[in-house]
């Protein structure tokens, strides 16, 4: 793959919430790639920065929220951060369109579902016909299975899973090729978030925009994303392809959200999840964000702050972690080789 | 990470196999609606003749998706609200005092985040029920408050903190530990986990099963995540539509589910073992509770529907030891008119005529998670 593919090229974003002493750090030296119809999951649970670091490399940030440091680029001339609001005009919606989390909401109750797809057309379309427009919002609606004469309801007529459609066929009306999807599933039931996901796919490979997918469900992502990026306390942990994160994690926090979902399958035993909670992000443990739940902390993970993401099995994957640095014995499990454990599980499973 | 088996020697009738702690008897919930088009006395259809058994030492999972009812069924067991029909058991018999029951019956709601008062520490939260059942008082009080406190894994430090000094577990233990309190018999504990971080639900699922093994605590759990009522219950009843259509031990409804709804559930559920992409039957939605589909609910989606599923509601048909599921495909002896197949076979129902809106949804809490 060669760098042109790379759409969204993300290096050493810091992202502040509020000023000075006071200023708590919600996203510390990230560094993301997304590629060209690739798509990649961003892990972490709330508070983790995964909703910041979206709304930051889309300028969608608000204050007291601050980016202090930190390039994005799309594509390999427009750094994100530094554009002028004329130059993200032009890339927003047509190039990169957001699905917000709480969509379900976002669609403004007192306009149909034709005029709030026409608004978006006439504002980055000017020259579209009258007669286009509509033609065009039908067709999108069709597009995430809605019947096109739905465009005459509001809002308030449609099952929550209908708006959540409504909203991916309104990010996808000017044919973007990166689409940010913040929880775009959670509050809907399960047959229907199974649907959703099902047309996102099939429109992802048709139409070939990337994705940049942002959930709380590791398990989720496992199933639907090419890579996995999981993020804890405002930091990248471990960045991978999807099924070697699940396969072979190599981050002890990837390792321990894993084991934090019960399987569908196979002997029910006990399982642990995560000892602790969630850090404070106003109050830091020192060193590792990570260690005071970390069974596998030793000395430097309290003291000296985490790695920045190694790179591990020839640049394939990387994970923040002191132990995974070449100087450490790595514990068995933090080790595995997505082929290990495969072979390993279907034995144990067969 | 060490991997203790669980003890799941229990059936699916509990430890006990006598009378269940807690009965719910065709139990019943309508909902009047209010200027709905069309019908004066129209009423949404909650809950529909439910019957289910919560054991002594056993955990029953309710699971469904929103709207299903299952919390309904929660605050009806709670007696929060009054039943259409139907009537709750305690120890066989009915209870009339509500303060009686409240000792013996207590609910842990969904929301740690607005069920504990945040103008309160969590010494108010656990000394009120005390001090309103008579149960302590003076020096006796902080005895009890840093036991019940000790029950739910937290320090005795805890009871001079509020609210927002403690995170999202810590609260739904501080509210576990409330209902504690009365030293009562039976939980209800109502999507208790959907509100936590991922990393902190298995801490609060593992000390639900710690009551339940150390206290013999009868728990009822609902919930709309069939894989944690896999991990944690020992009974799993499904509902649909108001009504429970499937039930059985944990294990045999997951791993062998015998109605097209719980497969369904179970093929749309997340889970990265799957090697190929699921393939869901029965797509669409839930039927408009105000006007629910005759028959069987579930069959205006049913990829195997019959004559028989749209005119006649299936009774429950045991289907193994235990499990027992509301589908006339285990019935026997239907004539051939009856087992006619309602659609062509391989059309796909799609029956979204009528979306359940917002405004036409049972009261009660969604599913949203924050």
């Amino acid at each position: 793959m060669n760098s042109s593919d790379i759409l969204i090229s993300v290096r050493g974003l810091c992202v502040d919430y509020g000023l000075g002493d006071e200023a708590v750090h919600a996203v510390v030296d990230a560094d993301l790639e997304l590629r060209r119809g690739e798509t990649l999951g961003l892990a972490g649970e709330s508070g983790s920065g995964k909703s910041t670091l979206a709304y930051a490399i889309t300028r969608l940030l608000r204050p007291p929220g601050v980016i202090t440091a930190g390039s994005a680029y799309f594509g390999s001339s427009v750094n994100l951060l530094t554009a002028g609001q004329r130059e993200l005009r032009g890339l927003r919606w047509n190039e990169i369109a957001v699905v917000l989390q709480s969509s379900m909401n976002a669609l403004n109750p007192v306009l149909s579902i034709g005029t709030q797809f026409s608004d978006v057309l006439r504002a980055h379309r000017p020259d579209m016909s009258r007669a286009d427009r509509r033609a065009r919002s039908g067709q999108l609606l069709e597009m995430v299975g809605i019947p096109a004469d739905r465009l005459s309801s509001y809002p308030h007529e449609l099952s929550g899973g209908m708006r959540q459609r409504v909203m991916i066929a309104t990010a996808l009306a000017l044919d973007p090729s990166v689409v940010i999807m913040d929880e775009p599933t959670t509050a809907l039931d399960v047959v229907t978030q199974r649907e959703i996901l099902e047309e996102l796919m099939t429109l992802r490979d048709r139409l070939g925009f990337a994705v940049l997918f942002i959930s709380h469900d590791l398990s989720l992502l496992v199933e639907i994303a090419d890579s996995i990026a999981v993020m804890y306390a405002g930091r990248l942990v471990e960045r991978a392809g999807a099924s070697a994160v699940f396969r072979a994690p190599r981050h002890p926090y990837s390792l321990g959200l894993l084991s934090s979902f019960p399987a569908l399958h196979g002997p029910r035993q006990a399982m642990e999840g995560i000892p602790g909670s969630p850090p404070d992000l106003r109050d830091m443990p020192s060193g590792c964000p990570f260690h005071p739940r970390c069974g596998y902390a030793f000395d430097r993970c309290r003291s000296d702050p985490p790695p920045p993401l190694l790179e591990l099995d020839a640049g394939t994957r990387a994970a923040a972690c002191w132990l995974q640095d070449g100087r450490e014995a790595v514990p068995a499990e933090l080790a595995l080789t997505a082929v290990d454990a495969v072979s390993a599980n279907s034995g144990g499973r067969a | 990470m060490t991997i203790i088996p669980l003890d799941r020697t229990r059936t699916a009738n509990g430890a006990s196999g006598g009378t269940p702690v807690l009965e719910a008897r065709g139990l019943t919930k309508h909902f009047p609606v209010h200027g709905h088009r069309g019908a004066r006395r129209a009423v949404v259809h909650a809950v529909e003749d439910v019957t289910l058994a919560l054991p002594q030492a056993g955990i029953t999972a309710v699971v469904g998706e929103s709207g299903s009812g299952k919390s309904t069924l929660a605050r009806l067991l709670a007696r929060l609200i009054k039943p259409t029909a139907g009537a709750v058991l305690l120890d066989g018999a009915p209870v009339s005092s509500r303060q009686r029951y409240a000792r013996q019956v207590q609910l842990v709601l969904q929301d740690p985040f607005s069920s504990l008062n945040p103008v309160h520490n969590t010494r108010y939260h656990l000394a009120r029920p005390l001090r309103l059942h008579g149960l302590a008082s003076g020096a006796n009080l902080d005895t009890q408050i840093a036991e019940l406190l000790e029950r739910v894994a937290l320090s005795p430090s805890f009871a001079a903190k509020y609210p927002h000094e403690l995170s999202g577990g810590q609260r739904q233990r501080v509210a576990i530990a409330r209902a504690l309190a009365m030293q009562p018999r039976v939980l209800l504990a109502d999507e208790p986990v959907s509100m936590l971080d991922v990393s902190i639900r298995l801490g609060v699922l593992n000390l639900l099963a710690g009551l339940r093994d150390r206290e013999g605590l009868a728990i009822l759990y609902v919930t709309h995540d069939i894989a944690s009522a896999r991990y944690l219950a020992d009974v799993i009843a499904v509902m649909y539509a108001g009504q429970i259509i499937e039930s059985g031990p944990a294990a045999l409804v997951t791993d062998a589910p015998a109605h097209p709804y719980t497969q369904l559930l179970l093929s749309a559920a997340p889970d990265p073992d799957r090697a190929e992409p699921p393939s869901l039957r029965g797509r669409g939605a839930p039927p408009n509770l105000i006007r629910p589909p005759g028959g069987c609910r579930f069959h205006p989606r049913c990829p195997f529907a019959m004559t028989v599923c749209a005119d006649e509601r299936p009774a429950a048909i045991e289907v193994a030891p235990g499990q027992s599921s509301a589908c006339w495909l285990h019935a026997k002896g239907l004539t051939a008119a009856q087992s006619r197949p309602l659609r062509e076979p391989g059309t796909e129902a799609r029956p979204l005529t009528e979306p359940v809106t917002e405004a036409q949804r049972p009261q009660g809490p969604g599913e949203e998670k924050r």
